[in-house]
């Protein structure tokens, strides 16, 4: 038995395939979705927990690649540099899992890496590049 | 009882002013009045901190040796290609400036890692810089080549030079159409998926001096963390616009053209800004002080974002084509509270401006004032205003005519 926890991102086109129930079904793998969203860019992007026999886990992850998905594990680190950071607060509404929260009170932009499933769009998307990902 | 910017300084120079900043005045005004805060305080310092597009730095390299004339020929800041229209020695480098190697748009939406913006921020950081140079040769000034470092601490002048800062204002950019589309006021989700928008507000210079009553040509100001002045009003200041009942626009209206020493400045609040899928540009931290000589000015400070209104606009159509029209007006204490209702959806807002930085310069301001390092000066000329016949024009284009062959 293997469980590993990992990040897939959809390109547009492959949004309405029935890709997970396959995983599922033709490989007899087990899965727990913990987030799945679409990016502003129409890209699916999914965190998932499957797991299975090793074997199969490894046929269902080649299954995925050949698919179109990419697939990422979760072991990126996505970090700010509070000295670069300003806290104008661009990044909050590209941010897909909240992550980055603006505080009314003190107009500071939060950054609570628990929440972050390292989508890397706040990269490009910080003016001051801020946010810098870690492998 | 008017008082005088004379009084002032005196106040500052025996240690007795008064000063608070524009948030600050808010509650004052409101817990004994506009009449008595006017009598109890003596400046309101203002902030603002956001990507200022129109933004340069001119300097005088020192002239090489045996000499080289810049003025015509090509010189890039690491790789980053300057203004040479000047005289040998000066040149001119805009914070849109690109190298010729990026790849812009091309591969969409193009990254912009490393522009004019940068090279402002490295230099005024005293980091070494690469000037590559190539000139045509004269008499007196024989070199054709240059490849060079130079610092900020060994050039003759190092000076900001900002065209047009501080907007009176600003739109709130949203996007109607269905797909995400990326523009200086960062990317834009589509169907109205955020709202951003880009003004210090409450903070900001012009809003907390809405008729340009004390805050002119010569006025002194806090810029990218060193002094600077006003020089002349900002290119497309607007004056005659739309504007509330207590005079504050609720569009884009005033600017202003502002210049001060870079070498007494710092990285701090002068930073290299990447708007991806549009440009570089710099972000500039302003702050203008504002004598209350009057009731009148006092009560002008006391604005509150609830009372300041701006436009949203759709940035995937009406934008681009220089339509007018607006989809609803929203103030900024509802922007600022993260969430707008448009077309009865609720729509995320961000912000470009940073509000916790505009506070920061209008503390560092009211510092300086209070420990006596920064005095006001009169402006000696005032901005073009809202009963002058100033306004910003769009181009007119016109046809060239071919010319006839002889």
């Amino acid at each position: 038995m293997i469980s590993k926890k990992i990040v897939l991102h959809f390109p547009a086109g492959l949004i309405n395939k029935p890709i997970i129930s396959t995983l599922a079904r033709e490989y007899k793998l087990e899965f727990n979705i913990m987030k799945a969203l679409i990016t502003p860019d129409e890209e699916g992007l999914m965190v998932i927990e499957i797991s299975g026999d090793e074997k199969d886990f490894d046929k269902g992850i080649k299954y995925l690649g050949k698919e179109g998905v990419r697939i990422q594990s979760l072991s990126k680190d996505i970090k700010r540099n509070d000295t670069r950071c300003t806290n104008c607060g661009v990044c909050v509404t590209i941010c897909p899992t909240q992550a980055l929260v603006y505080d009314k009170e003190t107009h500071e932009v939060h950054f609570y890496d628990t929440k972050c499933i390292a989508c890397e769009l706040c990269i490009k998307a910080c003016p001051v590049r801020a946010m810098t990902v870690k492998f | 009882m008017p008082k005088t910017i004379a009084e002032i300084n005196e106040r500052i120079k025996n240690g007795k002013v008064v000063v608070v900043t524009a948030e600050e005045i808010i509650d004052i005004v409101e817990k004994v009045g506009v009449e008595e805060a006017a009598r109890q305080v003596d400046v309101v310092t203002t902030g603002t901190f956001g990507p200022m597009c129109s933004s340069s730095v001119y300097l005088n390299t020192g002239q090489a040796r045996p000499k080289i004339k810049f003025g015509g020929g090509k010189v890039t800041l690491n790789d980053v290609p300057a203004y040479t229209g000047f005289a040998a020695a000066d040149i001119l480098i805009g914070a849109n400036a690109l190298p010729e190697s990026d790849p812009r748009n091309q591969v969409y939406p193009g990254e912009f890692n490393y522009g004019g913006g940068h090279v402002i921020e490295d230099l005024v950081a005293g980091r070494d810089l690469v000037l590559k140079a190539e000139a045509y040769g004269t008499d007196c000034y024989p070199r054709k080549k240059m490849e060079t470092y130079i610092n900020i601490r060994d050039i003759n002048e190092a000076v900001l030079f900002n065209p047009r800062n501080a907007y009176q204002n600003y739109n709130c950019a949203v996007n109607l159409s269905d797909k995400i589309i990326y523009t200086y006021m960062g990317a834009l989700k589509p169907r109205l998926g955020n709202a951003n928008y880009c003004s210090a507000g409450q903070l900001s210079p012009l809003l907390n001096d809405p008729l340009y009553k004390t805050t002119g040509i010569g006025t002194k100001i806090f810029l990218g963390g060193g002094t600077g002045r006003i020089v002349w009003h900002g290119t497309q200041h607007n004056p005659v616009v739309k504007r509330k009942y207590n005079g504050v626009p609720s569009v884009p209206a005033g600017s202003i053209a502002v210049m001060g020493d870079l070498k007494k400045m710092s990285p701090e609040w002068l930073i290299g800004t990447s708007m991806q899928g549009y440009g570089v540009t710099l972000s500039v931290g302003i702050g203008v002080p504002i004598p209350i000589l009057n009731e009148e000015i006092c009560r002008y400070t006391a604005i509150k974002d609830e009372d300041i209104w701006t436009q949203v606009v759709d940035y995937s159509h009406s934008y681009p084509h220089g339509k007018p029209g607006s989809i609803a007006e929203v103030n900024y204490a509802r922007l600022r509270s993260g969430e707008i209702k448009i077309h009865g959806k609720n729509v995320l807002t961000g912000s470009l401006s940073s509000y916790s930085r505009a506070r920061k310069v209008a503390g560092i301001l009211k510092d300086w004032i209070e420990k006596g390092k920064f005095f006001l000066d009169s402006s000696i000329a005032g901005l073009p205003d809202a009963d002058s016949e100033y306004s910003c024009m769009p181009l007119k284009e016109r046809a060239i005519m071919k010319k006839k062959k002889a």
